[in-house]
């Protein structure tokens, strides 16, 4: 592993062939830790799953588990924070955003207290731990919630970016990752990223594919079969950031390309497809569009690209679904 | 404590004590005509409680409200608002002129009171359960940060229906927090009707217990009573302490002494004077 200062700030740069998304952040937030004595770490039982459990190996201190306990999570994590702390807090994406929101909204956000939220196993990426344990609903809820910011990595170098950029925001952020090793999409963390700034991760002028999160992967393979079979060009956006959007890029992607697609692990309502709606609406710009992602139903149990493909979220699915798009008659 | 029993509050403090006691009753009373109702039941059964917290015992300091190193006070039963600003402007925080302002549109004054805008209060409460959980966070970072400030909550007895409560009360033992004082205003009553009809809290002493607390139980009207219990929370090293103080909901005003129906409720001018006088009286007793 090698190291570079960007910043004045010097970082391990992350082996993500073996490390997953969970594992990088949690280091990560154990190297913030070094320089930031205010960070503290919570979970509710759920140290070793979401891997943030090795700031408890690192800073037995400033770690605390709760037990089963999520409420109590999250308020405790409210205290922390108005006593001058940053905790970062990790448990499951479906129990951060239902079972425990009103702790997030009221005492969290209410507040705009510097908790810094990880929500792990999201969309579908618990796979076969079923409708329980999915959370294909965590998007609309915490976007809905003020003072919130809604990061969605799409790999193990944007987690690192979204945790590190995560201390530069004085206010709550929800950062929304996977369970397992997502397929690596950036070469390195030195690439732009900027809270609220949309990637381009393919170029293109007949379509724009809007992606995030597990998505972005099978969108950029998507936009090469495109081009190489099809001949069609299709701009990729990795929308890593969901609030604040990146209205300007969906404004040029409606300008340049006149179609738009977006593909989601998470429920067609109220997440990144819904988010990119209300922009093309309030603009008063016309453009063809499609949402896809779990179309309003509980997601099937299942192997992660046996998910994928039921709901057209795979690079064939996304193929498909933009050729019908270009095919539209726009006029 | 120590062995030679010390008497917690002279006769004068009592006295002082119980004056502005009646005082912040009467603002209440006052305030709850202005704004055209409010949860004045268990805003006057709190009042004792937040009367010595706030006028003998937290460590603050109102032309420095946001002073560092003061004491935290969290009011989980957040609908207590009320009570709290009127002893907040008979602490100094901010003019008395400001309770007639309390509840209209544009004050910062409100049922459920926001830290953000209210001098003196360290956070924001209003939806259940809530404020214990918090509160324990506020211990924990007391502690990671070696400040010696201590955390206090008062918690509603019907409050104690959420199961939050005891998710923090687990964690409050389970880190051993000697430096957070939870107490209890045991009135007795919930919106509905009394706990034990609603859902019986019994036995309730017995349940902080057993959840790894030190408990006292007081009567909440007596600030002897209170202040020795707080002596003794204070000085106690092993844990959290809670101070369950029976109460009485409507205190002070005869015609709503434990009476449900003044959970939430409104004041006209007869009533008010009414309502004012009860508390002459009974702070005269």
């Amino acid at each position: 592993m090698s190291k570079a200062s960007v910043e004045g700030f010097t970082w391990t740069l992350y082996d993500v062939d073996s490390m997953t998304p969970g594992e990088i952040y949690g280091q990560v937030i154990c190297d913030l830790a070094e320089l930031h004595p205010e960070i503290v770490a919570l979970t509710a039982d759920l140290g070793k799953s979401t891997k943030i459990g090795v700031m408890g190996k690192k800073y037995p201190g400033r770690f605390f588990n709760v037990g089963v306990a999520e409420q109590d999570l999250f308020g405790i994590s409210a205290g922390l924070a108005l006593a001058g702390l940053v905790p970062f807090v990790a448990t499951f994406a479906c129990f951060v955003s239902m079972r425990a929101v009103e702790f997030i909204r009221t005492d969290i956000c209410y507040q705009n207290l510097n908790c810094k939220i990880i929500g792990s196993h999201a969309g579908t990426s618990f796979t076969t731990g079923g409708t329980t344990h999915h959370s294909t609903e965590d998007l609309a809820i915490m976007r809905s919630l003020a003072n919130m910011t809604v990061i969605v990595p799409a790999d193990g170098y944007e987690a690192a970016n979204a945790v590190k950029a995560s201390m530069n925001i004085n206010g709550p952020v929800y950062i929304r990752i996977n369970r397992g090793a997502d397929p690596v999409v950036n070469e390195s963390e030195d690439y732009a990223f900027e809270v609220g700034k949309a990637v381009e991760m393919h170029p293109g002028t007949d379509i724009t594919i809007i992606v995030c999160g597990a998505t972005v992967f099978p969108a950029v393979k998507a936009a090469d079969v495109l081009k190489a079979e099809h001949g069609i060009a299709a701009r990729v956006l990795n929308m890593h950031t969901i609030k604040p959007i990146d209205r300007e890029a969906i404004l040029a992607a409606i300008d340049d390309t006149h179609r738009i697609l977006t593909v989601e692990d998470h429920n067609v309502i109220g997440g990144l497809g819904s988010t990119v709606a209300d922009v093309i609406a309030e603009s008063g710009r016309s453009c063809a569009f499609q949402k896809v992602g779990i179309p309003d139903t509980f997601g099937i149990m299942g192997g992660t690209e046996d998910i994928q493909h039921q709901y057209k979220m795979d690079t064939d699915g996304i193929v498909e679904t933009a050729l019908e798009i270009v095919g539209r008659d726009l006029n | 404590m120590s062995a030679q029993f010390k008497m917690p509050l002279s006769d004068s403090e009592v006295k002082e004590l119980t004056a502005m006691a009646a005082k912040i009753r009467c603002d209440i009373v006052d305030t709850t005509a202005w704004a055209g109702g409010s949860h004045i039941g268990g805003a006057l059964s709190q009042t004792d409680i937040l009367t010595l917290l706030y006028f003998k015992y937290l460590r603050i300091d109102p032309a420095n409200p946001e002073w560092d190193d003061r004491d935290r006070f969290i009011l989980s039963k957040g609908h207590g608002g009320i009570g709290l600003a009127a002893v907040f402007a008979n602490r100094g925080f901010y003019d008395h002129e400001l309770l007639k302002t309390f509840g209209k549109t544009g004050s910062s004054l409100s049922m459920h009171m926001d830290a953000s805008k209210v001098i003196g209060l360290d956070a924001s409460t209003g939806s259940l359960g809530h404020g214990l959980p918090m509160a324990v966070g506020l211990a924990l970072g007391a502690r990671i940060t070696k400040k010696s400030w201590l955390t206090y909550c008062l918690v509603g007895d019907g409050e104690c229906h959420e199961g939050s409560i005891w998710e923090a009360a687990m964690a409050a033992s389970h880190f051993k927090l000697n430096n957070l004082i939870a107490f209890v205003d045991r009135n007795g009553l919930c919106i509905d009707g009394a706990t034990k009809d609603i859902m019986c809290l019994e036995p309730f002493a017995e349940k902080w217990t057993a959840f790894g607390w030190e408990v006292k139980v007081v009567n909440g009207h007596s600030f002897p009573e209170l202040a020795t219990a707080l002596d003794v929370a204070i000085a106690h090293e092993e844990g959290p302490v809670v101070i369950i103080a029976n109460t009485v909901k409507g205190k002070g005003v005869d015609f709503m002494e434990n009476n449900p129906a003044w959970h939430y409720g409104a004041l006209d001018s007869a009533k008010t004077v009414e309502a004012k006088n009860s508390i002459g009286g009974s702070s005269r007793e």
